[in-house]
């Protein structure tokens, strides 16, 4: 099931790259939602004390810590409020931004 | 460039439009043309931002210059702890130095004049004009004095402060608390809403007390609100005055100031009878500075300037953008610093794109968080995300999210200062 899940998962993440939808063609879309989380995770993902540093977890790590704040699964102060507000699609494209950049 | 050549360009109306086709007319060029002069009038949350953040997103393609007369940028968010003491102003003061230095912002200490939007230009105090494709106005906001005849004039703005930015008025107003012998009357006066940071003067209320409970245990704060209940965060200010500073605070709804006696520190209302201060501090009502006023982008109540929420452009005036404290804010968008942020990165993207011949994002989302201390160390936040939605052509705060601190927390302070520390470096870094 696992194995099933995680080939579905590789069909959606070839579908994302494919310019099927407006918000999915643009290749900005990323920087741009993840911009929303700088203010107090850091412009690239590294925070500046008590918030956790962001930058270079993985896709999967981010995807689960947000929908577990959204599904109020996980405990917060600020961040249970937030993650209601995004979309599983901007909750994709912020986890693989901030994936993708550098921790240190 | 031939006469014939440069009227076509001129024709097609625009440098944006003019580099690309510059490009075309001489061929493959391996250095990166300029892709348009953006001016950012502001040097606050929101122009700040927009300078770094279009040098960054075009790759340094974009020419950027930044229109502000003070050399460093100091916070208004967290201004309230150097009025308790326990902060001081070089806490919240970050230099300009980084957006020239490290993101080649052209940076011009200068104040704006004028603004003329057919020639596209922006005229300074200094003399001379800076031609531009796009206007960034993140010009802040500007006090209505004829609501409050006697300080319309320098010297009783001296006397009666507001502090209502950030710099020498907190420093003057910290010092005028100071002088006060215990026993005194710290009056504030809060104007109707819509004004900048909804929860600040509470926020203040808070941090006079923290004050005065520690070093002048028998002075008062007495809160005189414009408005008819606590406009941010009401229930935890309440508990807060009510369990950490009983007997110090105390707050009354719905005093309309209409003017001030400035000899005797006496405030005058609508209804209500005079109130004698020690210290006095007015919060005027307020609008979009007056720089605004003459770029033609007011359009709401003589007071805000309504935009487009895709790229921040005003609805009246094409090629200009307004962002921060100066808009007509969509439904449940507050006139915060975080805000300003927000609203600057969803322009500098929009920018970048237009200026380089693409569509902006159609969907932009922002967020709001704001964290007020209560004491020196405890703090309550309130957050919200704002989803633009293409039907009503506006952005919505999302049904289900958002909220407010179930309590104050010295987590919470924690957590403030991580905030302000990270996004002044979001800024200005």
């Amino acid at each position: 099931m696992r194995g099933f899940t995680l080939i579905v998962a590789a069909g959606l993440a070839l579908a994302a790259v494919a310019p099927s939808g407006a918000q999915q063609s643009d290749p900005n879309l990323g920087r741009a939602v993840s911009a929303t989380c700088s203010n107090c995770h850091g412009a690239t993902g590294v925070s500046l004390g008590d918030v956790p540093s962001i930058a270079g977890r993985t896709k999967d790590e981010l995807v689960r810590k947000m929908q577990d704040f959204k599904a109020g699964r996980a405990p917060g102060t600020i961040m249970p409020q937030l993650a209601k507000g995004y979309t599983d699609e901007q909750i994709d494209v912020v986890a693989a931004w901030f994936a993708a950049q550098s921790a240190k | 460039m031939s006469a014939q050549r440069r009227e076509f360009l001129k024709a097609l109306g625009g440098s944006a439009l003019s580099a690309s086709f510059a490009t075309l007319f001489t061929g493959c060029t391996t250095m990166a043309p300029s892709s348009g002069k953006v001016v950012i009038v502001g040097g606050g949350w929101g122009g700040a931002t927009a300078a770094k953040y279009i040098r960054m997103w075009s790759d340094g393609r974009v020419d950027v210059t930044l229109v502000e007369p003070e050399l460093d940028f100091v916070s208004c968010p967290l201004s309230n702890l150097v009025l308790g003491g326990s902060s001081r102003l070089a806490d919240i003061t970050v230099s300009y130095d980084n957006l020239a230095r490290r993101h080649g912002v052209r940076f011009v200490r200068d104040t704006a004049t004028a603004i003329d939007a057919d020639k596209r230009v922006v005229k300074l105090a200094r003399g001379g004009d800076l031609p531009y494709d796009r206007l960034i106005l993140s010009p802040g906001v500007d006090f209505i004095w004829d609501s409050v005849p006697s300080l319309n004039n320098a010297a009783a703005q001296e006397a009666i402060l507001h502090a209502w930015k950030a710099g020498p008025q907190t420093v003057a107003l910290r010092r005028q608390l100071e002088a006060m012998p215990d026993g005194g009357v710290f009056v504030l006066s809060i104007p109707i809403a819509p004004y900048r940071c909804p929860p600040g003067p509470y926020e203040r209320a808070c941090q006079v007390a923290w004050y005065f409970k520690r070093a002048k245990p028998k002075s008062k704060v007495l809160i005189l609100d414009g408005n008819a209940d606590v406009t941010s965060k009401g229930p935890l200010f309440k508990k807060a005055w009510a369990e950490e500073y009983p007997g110090i605070v105390e707050y009354r709804p719905n005093y309309t100031l209409t003017d001030v006696d400035v000899t005797t520190r006496t405030a005058k209302f609508e209804v209500q009878d005079s109130v004698r201060a020690s210290v006095l501090n007015v919060i005027p009502p307020q609008r979009a500075s007056a720089i605004a006023l003459s770029a033609g982008v007011v359009t709401a109540n003589g007071r805000w300037c309504d935009v487009d929420f895709v790229t921040f452009e005003s609805v009246k005036v094409k090629n200009i953008h307004v962002l921060g404290d100066a808009i007509q804010p969509a439904t449940g968008m507050p006139k915060s610093g975080h805000m300003a942020n927000q609203h600057a990165k969803v322009c500098a993207a929009a920018v970048v794109a237009l200026l380089a011949g693409q569509a902006p994002n159609p969907s932009p989302v922002l967020t709001n968080t704001c964290y007020s201390f209560v004491t020196d160390k405890d703090v309550v936040h309130v957050c919200s995300v704002h989803q633009y939605d293409k039907e009503k052509k506006t952005v919505l705060p999302v049904p289900g999210s958002g909220g407010l601190s179930s309590a104050m927390s010295e987590l919470e302070g924690r957590y403030a200062w991580n905030w302000a520390k990270t996004v002044w470096a979001d800024m200005l870094a």
